[in-house]
């Protein structure tokens, strides 16, 4: 496929594993964090680990939009769908996301909720004009990615007046969830990292410029990626030389798509539409200040949340769950009690278990056989 | 590695979800627990996707002690759902044919005849009906395996999805034929008959919410003369055939891995995937390992005999695109792992519930 296999060819990728070990310090233990699921899951997909040296530690980040959606935030959703009638709307991977009770969305559509699967916000939107006698919610979900075509089909749905459509928003912020993992590290409540991967989608639309702090101020470097294999061995070379160099700069390894100011169409369309959150829980991280978004006031009436009086009400994990851990990196999946024996991509407990791109999922999808003697070729 | 262990179904809370049919794990699961336990026998235990029956008389009815006829019945039955019901390459109808003239085959046999079921809903146009019955036909006397009975319910509008056809198969397999999951072996080879997901890729683009254009036609095809071919050229070292249908080829290796107790280790690199295919995957987030196939077999066979047999397979106008694709390893964890074209290793697990495309 054009444009596709030149950043996944395994010769290009074995020279960049090559210079990787022969540039990295013998003696030093590299722990970078790939913070975007997407990153995560090319990792696991494509066996990245294979081709780095054994003191060359990925640790994977919080950036997995289902992963860091908190239970009470599902169970809106279900409430929505169960006992307002509405049909609900959202992203696939949604589904499967764990709430109270043993709940999920997919069991609530089991149990006669009208919860349908979209590729797009604009399909929410269309199931709404040809449905004029329910109420269609969309549940918005994602990072800065997925914002702007929330934001559109809120406008579009304005422009319409339509009276049936609504939008519960949960979306976050990328920069935030940064800071609450650096400053947790001086807490020594999150793993001491090194360096970033930077998002590849986030930053497209954000641009590379709201990395800068991070490298100044806190003196990580940021390699900003694309999402292909070799975008992600390119930008750890990246990294590593940085750290050997004593540099901590803002590097863009995805020049192809991500610019130092982003996409100002998009920003300004979600700035219209949306503001900031004073706070917003996530799973692993607790509440962040100003991390979300939500609905502006001369939009509210698009906003499920007013429109059905709906509270929060925050749901602590499952007592034996570490995505907590695992989403701030100081634990790994396999120091999990109940990773692979309870919870399983089929029955997940925590929410690392649900998207490939969660690192539990991840982990047991397509690197379990780490565990086990390697059977020779 | 911890000990595996599946969390047992939900009986007295749970509900059926769509991951119950998407023939992956959650399918095994209810069929293991909630079919198994119910119906149990020896048959049902073997857990292939059709069923070998000793032929002739029962011993206690027969007067006479008659010698029983050289060969075994195989009998197979399949319910067909697909949305929509028209589709790029096919039908309905014909995948109703194909999908258990195949089930009969992977086990080595010749099928003979089918019977069909047919559940419609009140108000169903019977200009489709007739559609769907004759491009059954067709695909019925193309095979050459007749359906020689049948039965039509309706049921009230809002009680089905249109149409609901099953269809049950049964062949006869000579005597001294074993295949069947069970029978791979260390060693062995595995081979793939063509591309895989045409079928699934297909049938997504033109479903309501997704629609695409592709020139892409669904795979759906009756592989019994293929089978037949390669039994003539290896009878004995084809140890395992089966159709990667839903759950795709990732799922399927996985099934048989755990039914014959057995590792594999397979190429990313040789398994062929048409570029339309790996294209609408790349788009939807969807992996091509888990999409369907309805035209497509997977045959485990002796590593001596592996050339021949992809040579026979290359042969037959259904397989002329067949690949060598991996092999089959001893693994206490009965994993599918599969080297990367990136030069990586993974696990290809089964498929979850039903495959949900990523967000980002």
């Amino acid at each position: 496929m054009k444009y596709i296999d030149e950043f996944r060819d395994g010769q290009l990728a074995q020279h960049l594993s090559e210079r990787i070990a022969a540039e990295v310090r013998p003696a030093h233990h590299y722990r970078l964090m790939e913070f975007c699921g997407g990153h995560t899951h090319a990792i696991a997909r494509y066996g990245v680990i294979d081709l780095l040296p054994a003191n060359v530690r990925m640790i994977h980040g919080p950036g997995c939009p289902v992963c860091v959606l908190p239970i009470g935030r599902v169970d809106m959703a279900i409430e929505l769908a169960l006992e307002h009638g509405v049909i609900l709307c959202t992203y696939g991977d949604t589904l499967r996301v764990p709430a109270s009770a043993e709940m999920s969305l997919m069991k609530a559509k089991a149990r006669g909720g009208d919860i349908r699967m979209v590729y797009s916000a604009a399909d929410a939107l269309d199931l709404a004009r040809r449905h004029p006698e329910r109420q269609v919610v969309f549940f918005a979900i994602g990072f800065e990615t997925t914002t702007p075509p929330t934001a559109l089909v809120l406008r579009q749905a304005a422009r319409e007046a339509l009276p049936n459509f609504s939008v519960m928003c949960n979306h976050v912020l990328t920069p935030p969830a940064i800071r609450a993992i650096l400053d947790g590290a001086e807490a020594e409540e999150t793993a001491e990292i090194e360096g970033f991967v930077g998002p590849a989608h986030v930053s497209i639309v954000i641009g590379s410029d709201p990395y800068a702090h991070f490298a100044r101020e806190y003196r990580k470097p940021v390699v900003i990626a694309g999402f292909e294999p070799l975008d992600v061995l390119q930008a750890i070379l990246m990294l590593v030389r940085q750290i050997n160099e004593g540099r901590a700069e803002v590097e863009n390894e995805f020049t192809r798509a991500v610019t130092p100011q982003g996409n100002p169409a998009a920003q300004a369309v979600m700035a219209e539409v949306f503001t900031v959150r004073d706070s917003f829980e996530w799973r692993g991280l607790g509440s962040v200040p100003r991390s979300a978004l939500r609905i502006r006031d001369e939009y509210a009436h698009f906003d499920a949340e007013q429109r059905f009086h709906l509270g929060y009400r925050s749901v602590p994990d499952h007592k034996a769950c570490e995505c907590g851990a695992i989403l701030r990196g100081v634990k790994e999946p396999r120091d999990c009690r109940i990773f692979g024996t309870v919870c399983t991509p089929e029955n997940p407990v925590g929410s690392c278990m649900v998207s490939s791109e969660g690192s539990c999922a991840a982990y047991y999808t397509y690197g379990r056989f780490r565990d086990i003697p390697v059977v020779a070729a | 590695m911890k000990k595996s262990y599946v969390r047992p179904l939900d009986i007295r809370r749970g509900h059926v979800d769509l991951g119950h049919g998407a023939g992956g794990k959650a399918s095994a699961q209810l069929i293991e627990e909630l079919f198994l336990p119910a119906l149990d026998n020896p048959f049902l235990r073997a857990g292939d996707d059709a069923a070998v029956l000793p032929f002739g008389m029962p011993r206690e009815l027969s007067s006479t002690a008659a010698e029983s006829p050289a060969g075994e019945l195989v009998t197979a039955c399949d319910g067909h759902v697909v949305s929509p019901i028209f589709f790029p390459g096919g039908d309905l109808g014909c995948l109703a044919v194909h999908g258990t003239v195949n089930d009969v085959a992977m086990l080595g046999a010749r099928p003979l005849y089918l019977t069909a079921s047919f559940i419609l809903e009140e108000g169903f146009p019977l200009a489709d009906l007739q559609r769907i019955v004759q491009s059954m036909g067709h695909a019925a006397r193309e095979a050459g395996v007749p359906v020689v009975a049948g039965d039509t319910k309706v049921v009230e509008r809002g009680k089905g999805d249109g149409v609901f056809i099953s269809t049950c198969g049964i062949g006869w397999r000579p005597a001294g034929v074993r295949i069947d999951g069970r029978q791979a072996r260390v060693g062995d080879a595995i081979l793939l008959s063509g591309p895989i997901g045409d079928h699934g890729v297909a049938v997504l683009s033109t479903r309501e919410s997704l629609s695409f254009e592709t020139t892409l036609q669904s795979d759906t095809a009756a592989l019994h003369t293929l089978v037949q071919a390669m039994l003539a050229v290896a009878a004995d070292g084809i140890h395992v055939l089966r159709d990667p249908t839903r759950g795709g080829l990732a799922t399927t290796l996985n099934e048989i891995a755990r039914q014959s107790a057995v590792g594999m280790r397979i190429s990313e690199a040789a398994i062929p995937v048409r570029p339309e295919v790996e294209a609408a995957c790349e788009l939807l987030g969807l992996d091509p390992l888990y999409v369907a196939n309805e035209g497509k077999l997977i045959a485990i066979c002796a590593a001596e005999v592996a050339d021949a047999v992809l040579a026979a397979m290359r042969a037959h106008p259904l397989g002329r695109e067949a690949a060598h694709i991996g092999r089959v390893i001893e693994d206490a964890h009965r994993f599918v792992q599969m080297d990367t074209r990136f030069s990586g290793r993974r696990v290809v697990d089964w498929l979850s519930g039903e495959q949900l495309p990523r967000i980002c």
